[in-house]
């Protein structure tokens, strides 16, 4: 960036001039701020310790093997949590096979080819498809997606995991379009331009060029797209069956299966503080933060390495 | 209205708290009746919490005997039978509801803090086996009911019905009838069978959940209180064993223990009751708040 010498002594000027009066002002806007910048960074640390001190009781009272066993049911102290983890699994690639696809199609759509008058209507509907709450989709689930569901797949009962799934995703469509949308459209309008020029066709200068260049934004899309999935609670409790069974092969997402996050929801209210039950809830808790915490990381430095690489091809 | 859906919603609790606030605002009357030829009591709040189940039954009652004795007010929480029980041990409620005895454990816990803790039986409540009405099935016995939960039995077909696959919906763990429905049908109250339900049962969050899901599915079978059936479902005859009487469940076939799934709700006092604790439990026994029980959909009690 380029500097004109003559602007900047007289920006230079003003602050000094100007800087007696404000700096009380100033030192306290600028503390505030810092707290704010860190408060991010001292919440996350709190509540991992709160997850820690009260998840970690659990190693002593349930070996790793029950842990990681296949049966759940915990008023008969059966703490196996592989149904509720593989249930989690399955719901959420489900929801992000869904819902990836078609949001971003949905994105290049509202950003690259419907006209001007559309896309002002269609964006604003997205969010507001954004900000239903999740409990009316769950009703909506079971009212209306799991009798369909039933009876168009012939499979005994709607409550499934591809149910949950299919309103998952339409909760992270929203998050999806919109964030990719925007990414889509910070692409400077000289590189389409470019691409047309080149001879490029209008699928070719999307699909080499725009969504390459908004890279970055589209994997934060999709992130928190899944990010909202995974941490889904109140739409899948009430219609994927809550069922605690291993999922295994590709017919388990048509069965009934528990999540983790329903599981804690479920059973927090009446569990006894300080009981094992109470301790393993924490530690399902710990590892649903784990994983998101794996997510984001994985894609940050995804995110890290491509900027590297395009900073590398630039130079 | 409280419905028992929100059973499963925490905040519910806060709902609840502040029905009942609505009832103790009036508690300014000051004593105007005095009581025979006692003192006058001067702890005149009674709290009372625990079971969900009973949450609906316990704030009608509290509301009729406001009627009659408006010096005292109660205060009616729920939480579940384990959390009122817990605030008995610890001498923080009045009287505990709960929709299942106490354990030993906890009985063990009462007594290490002091406190002796006297049992009452309040009402009973049946539980209805439901399937969807076109289903064929109109009776079962409990040993088939007890196969069909624990997965034993996977078809309508091994029970004379038609050729469907059978889902199996009950409540969640922490419900009081889902433990009951285990010891009593599921172990056919042998105590040292640990059958458990079948990993493939759906365990829903509410009562409503299973209404509805028994109401549009023909494979569905589930179980819920008596209070909470309604017309669109059908409720199951069921026998001890095939040489015993098929009994639809009504609050006449509990009440005269012919329907054999039914279970006792119970209130629970840290030690003897007395005073205005004492009033209220006589109260309850009595003919009026029993015609309550059997409007609000459980059995009264004989």
């Amino acid at each position: 960036m380029h500097m004109n010498p003559e602007d900047g002594t007289r920006v230079m000027t003003t602050t000094t001039r100007k800087s007696t009066h404000r700096k009380p002002l100033e030192i306290l806007l600028e503390a505030l701020v810092r707290v704010a910048g860190y408060s991010a960074v001292v919440f996350v640390a709190l509540i991992f310790i709160f997850l820690m001190r009260e998840a970690l009781p659990t190693f002593n009272e349930i070996s790793i093997s029950e842990l990681f066993s296949r049966r759940w049911y915990p008023i008969e102290d059966y703490f196996g949590t592989l149904p509720l983890l593989t249930g989690s699994l399955v719901i959420t690639l489900g929801a992000a096979l869904i819902a990836v696809p078609f949001g971003l199609m949905t994105a290049v759509y509202i950003s690259e080819i419907a006209p001007r008058w559309l896309r002002e209507f269609l964006k604003p509907l997205v969010e507001v498809l954004g900000g239903i709450p999740s409990v009316v989709l769950g009703f909506l689930g079971i009212l209306v997606l799991a009798p369909l569901v039933r009876e168009i797949l012939h499979i005994p009962t709607g409550l499934t995991a591809f149910t949950g799934a299919v309103l998952l995703a339409g909760m992270a469509i929203p998050t999806i379009v919109s964030v990719a949308e925007d990414a889509l459209d910070t692409v400077p309008k000289s590189y389409r331009d470019a691409a047309l020029a080149l001879g490029a066709t209008r699928w070719q200068t999307i699909w080499r060029i725009t969504v390459p260049a908004a890279r970055s934004g589209v994997l934060t899309a999709t992130m928190l797209g899944i990010g909202r999935a995974i941490g889904e609670t109140m739409t899948v409790m009430m219609v994927t069956g809550n069922a605690p069974q291993i999922a295994s092969g590709l017919s388990a997402i048509f069965m009934p299966l528990r999540t983790m996050t329903a599981t804690i929801a479920a059973e927090m209210g009446e569990v006894a503080n300080g009981s094992v039950h109470y301790h393993a809830l924490f530690y399902i808790g710990l590892a649903l933060f784990l994983i998101s915490l794996t997510v984001n990381l994985t894609a940050s430095a995804v995110l890290f390495r491509a900027r590297r690489r395009s900073e590398r091809l630039l130079s | 209205m409280y419905s028992p859906h929100m059973h499963s919603l925490n905040h519910c609790r806060h709902f609840v708290a502040l029905t009942i606030a609505t009832i103790i605002l009036c508690a300014c009357s000051s004593i105007q009746q005095q009581t025979k030829d006692e003192i006058p009591v001067i702890d005149n709040i009674l709290t009372n919490k625990g079971s969900d189940t009973i949450v609906n039954l316990a704030l009608a009652w509290a509301e009729a005997y406001h009627e009659v004795r408006p010096d005292v007010n109660i205060s009616v929480t729920g939480g579940g039978s384990g959390t009122g029980i817990a605030a008995m041990i610890n001498n923080t409620v009045d009287i505990a509801n709960a929709s299942r005895r106490m354990k030993d454990k906890e009985i063990a816990n009462a007594k290490e803090n002091g406190i002796t803790p006297v049992e009452f039986v309040i009402a009973s409540d049946g539980i209805a086996v439901i399937v969807h009405p076109d289903n064929p099935i109109d009776r079962l016995t409990m040993q088939q009911v007890a196969d069909i939960f624990s997965g034993k039995i996977n078809n309508w077909t091994e029970v004379g019905g038609e050729d469907r696959p059978i889902v199996r919906l009950s409540r969640e763990v922490n419900s009081g009838t889902h433990v009951y429905f285990l010891e009593a049908v599921v172990r056919m109250g042998d105590k040292k069978d640990e059958a458990l339900f079948s990993t493939s049962t759906l365990l829903l969050p509410s009562s409503e959940g299973i209404t509805a899901e028994i109401a549009q599915n023909r494979n569905a079978i589930g179980y819920e209180g008596l209070g909470y059936v309604t017309d669109a479902v059908k409720t199951i005859a069921l026998a001890v064993d095939d040489t015993r009487p098929y009994v639809s469940p009504t609050v006449e076939t509990v009440m005269d223990s012919s329907y054999p799934v039914s279970r006792s709700l119970y209130m629970y006092t840290p030690g003897e009751p007395r005073g205005t604790t004492k009033d209220y439990l006589d109260w309850i026994f009595g003919p009026d708040a029993q015609a309550i029980v059997k409007s609000l959909g459980f059995v009264p009690l004989k």
